[in-house]
């Protein structure tokens, strides 16, 4: 039985006398090798030309900070549940009088962690996120000797407040994107 | 005297520089070629273009730390890789580098000695090479050291036969075994590969296998015998067995351009009105180009063909090439007799 109908029926019958020479065949193999000297190489040289990424790239994650500088998280848990690896753990707690200027609302992530080893980058918490919170960034995940450095608080994750040093997800946060978060219409936003 | 005993003793040291250099960039060379026909870029970390990849290399070899395991005969066990080298390295003194220089009505032959029987000093010296890869197999006490060693061993000698015959029928036609006498004998254009097609082939098929290159690498063949005869061997021991590898490269480059290329002599030589000096450093020039070609050669056969299997190399060498060199032979003899070359 054919399964494919690309199997070849091999013929064992005796080499003629240019097949024994070996030559023919060697200088068409000699012809191919030539034709691979001179073609574009498709090595990239890595530390000084960096492949480019596709703009919706998913890599390590971004806790954002409003436009005041303030942690847009508010600890909801969300994608935490919404996480297929588990990898996504945090402790609420609630503001105090005089955090406003760090916390967007009264409730905030305490503790905020993320598993590197267990996340799959598949983007699910920041499409569960409600408040804008976590994106995923065109950054790569820095390797590391020990496990317990790819458990990241919030000391790696949560931007920095210096607006020169934000991290840029406007690419992420295209107006499909936004309009599909923001749509009163569909169902996941009544 | 004591001029002519300098003059040698810096063509010595010079030509043993240039080929320990030629051999040292042919590692980078064959890495280069290799990974251009792979559509790789090769070592390009090493100074510009990775140019200092063979030096780096080197200091890499000398740093290794020095095994000789406890099982294995000591003393056998450093000679190995000193034949290697040294046989490797004598070949090169009976080459004809370029046709004289004349200074001061001193002429300088940029050749160490022509000896009159040069190929034969030749054979002699590659047969010792032999020792260099059976004696290092043997004394590593390892089974696939000793596999290494007998298959280099059997396949050399298998394939000196077919080489040896196919340089009789050169030797037929030039009448001489001094290897400058054959380079004279092919002035300009008229190149013995003209004349002798298909000893040429035969010799450069039994080259590669003298030279233990692929598609004749069985002597460390990776796939079946881990290392082959070098298994066992580390530091700069190994870094001679590998270098030998390449200076015989080189070696065996310049003597298929000796015999078949015509040396230094390059086409309409004659007709430039060059003064005889810069004749010769135009002449020399061009026989390293032609050696470079070769040496490239070698890699790009290296890279584009699989190695053959052990029954498929015996075979081409005792029923493949032995008879066809017989036959060139006898080829060559009708055709000196039709001609009037012998009566």
């Amino acid at each position: 039985m054919q399964l494919s109908g690309k199997s070849i029926v091999v013929s064992k019958k005796e080499m003629s006398f240019l097949e024994k020479l070996y030559l023919p065949a060697i200088l068409g193999g000699l012809r191919i090798t030539l034709k691979h000297l001179f073609r574009k190489k498709a090595t990239i040289n890595y530390p000084e030309e960096k492949r480019p990424f596709s703009p919706i790239y998913r890599g390590m994650h971004v806790l954002k900070r409003d436009e005041h500088g303030a942690e847009r998280c508010t600890a909801c848990g969300l994608c935490a549940v919404s996480c297929p690896a588990e990898a996504i753990s945090m402790e609420a707690a609630e503001r105090k009088p005089g955090e406003e200027k760090s916390f967007r609302e009264e409730k905030y992530a305490a503790v905020y962690e993320i598993n590197m080893l267990r996340c799959i980058f598949c983007g699910l918490c920041e499409e569960a996120c409600p408040k804008e919170a976590i994106f995923l960034t065109d950054r790569i995940t820095p390797s590391d000797f020990q496990r317990n450095s790819f458990v990241y608080g919030k000391d790696k994750l949560v931007e920095p407040v210096d607006a020169d040093k934000r991290v840029d997800v406007t690419k992420r946060q295209s107006t499909a994107v936004l309009d599909f978060k923001t749509n009163t219409k569909l169902a996941h936003n009544k | 005297m004591l001029a002519v005993l300098i003059y040698k003793l810096i063509l010595v040291f010079a030509i043993l520089g240039i080929s320990l250099v030629v051999a040292m960039y042919s590692t980078y060379a064959e890495r280069k070629v290799a990974a251009f026909m792979q559509d790789r870029l090769g070592p390009n970390r090493a100074g510009p273009f990775g140019l200092l990849q063979p030096l780096a290399d080197g200091v890499k070899m000398f740093m290794k730390e020095e095994i000789i395991p406890s099982v294995s005969n000591q003393t056998l066990f450093i000679i190995g890789p000193c034949i290697a080298m040294t046989t490797s390295l004598m070949t090169s003194a009976v080459i004809p580098w370029s046709s004289d220089l004349s200074i001061n009505g001193t002429s300088y032959p940029l050749q160490v000695t022509d000896v009159n029987i040069g190929i034969l000093y030749l054979f002699g010296v590659v047969s010792i090479g032999v020792y260099g890869i059976m004696i290092g197999g043997w004394a590593s006490n390892n089974k696939f050291s000793l596999l290494g060693a007998l298959r280099a061993s059997s396949q050399m000698i298998s394939y000196e036969i077919a080489m040896g015959l196919a340089i009789i029928a050169l030797v037929m036609m030039t009448g001489t075994l001094s290897l400058r006498e054959i380079v004279e004998q092919q002035p300009g254009g008229h190149w013995n590969i003209l004349y002798q097609p298909i000893g040429f082939i035969i010799f450069i098929v039994c080259a590669f296998a003298e030279c233990n290159r692929t598609p004749f690498d069985l002597a460390e063949c990776e796939t079946e015998l881990v290392g082959g005869y070098h298994t066992e061997y580390s530091s700069m021991k190994l870094g001679f067995y590998l270098f030998a590898e390449y200076v015989n490269m080189f070696i065996s480059s310049a003597i298929i351009s000796t015999l078949y290329f015509g040396g230094y002599n390059f086409p309409f030589m004659h007709e430039l009105g060059l003064s005889p000096n810069m004749l010769a450093l135009l002449g020399g020039l061009v026989f390293f180009a032609k050696i470079f070609f070769f040496i490239f050669f070698f890699m790009w056969i290296r890279w584009t063909i699989p190695r053959f299997r052990y029954d498929q190399l015996m075979n081409l060498g005792w029923k493949g090439l032995l008879p066809i060199a017989l036959g060139n032979i006898a080829l060559t003899g009708l055709v000196m007799w039709l001609t009037g070359k012998i009566n």
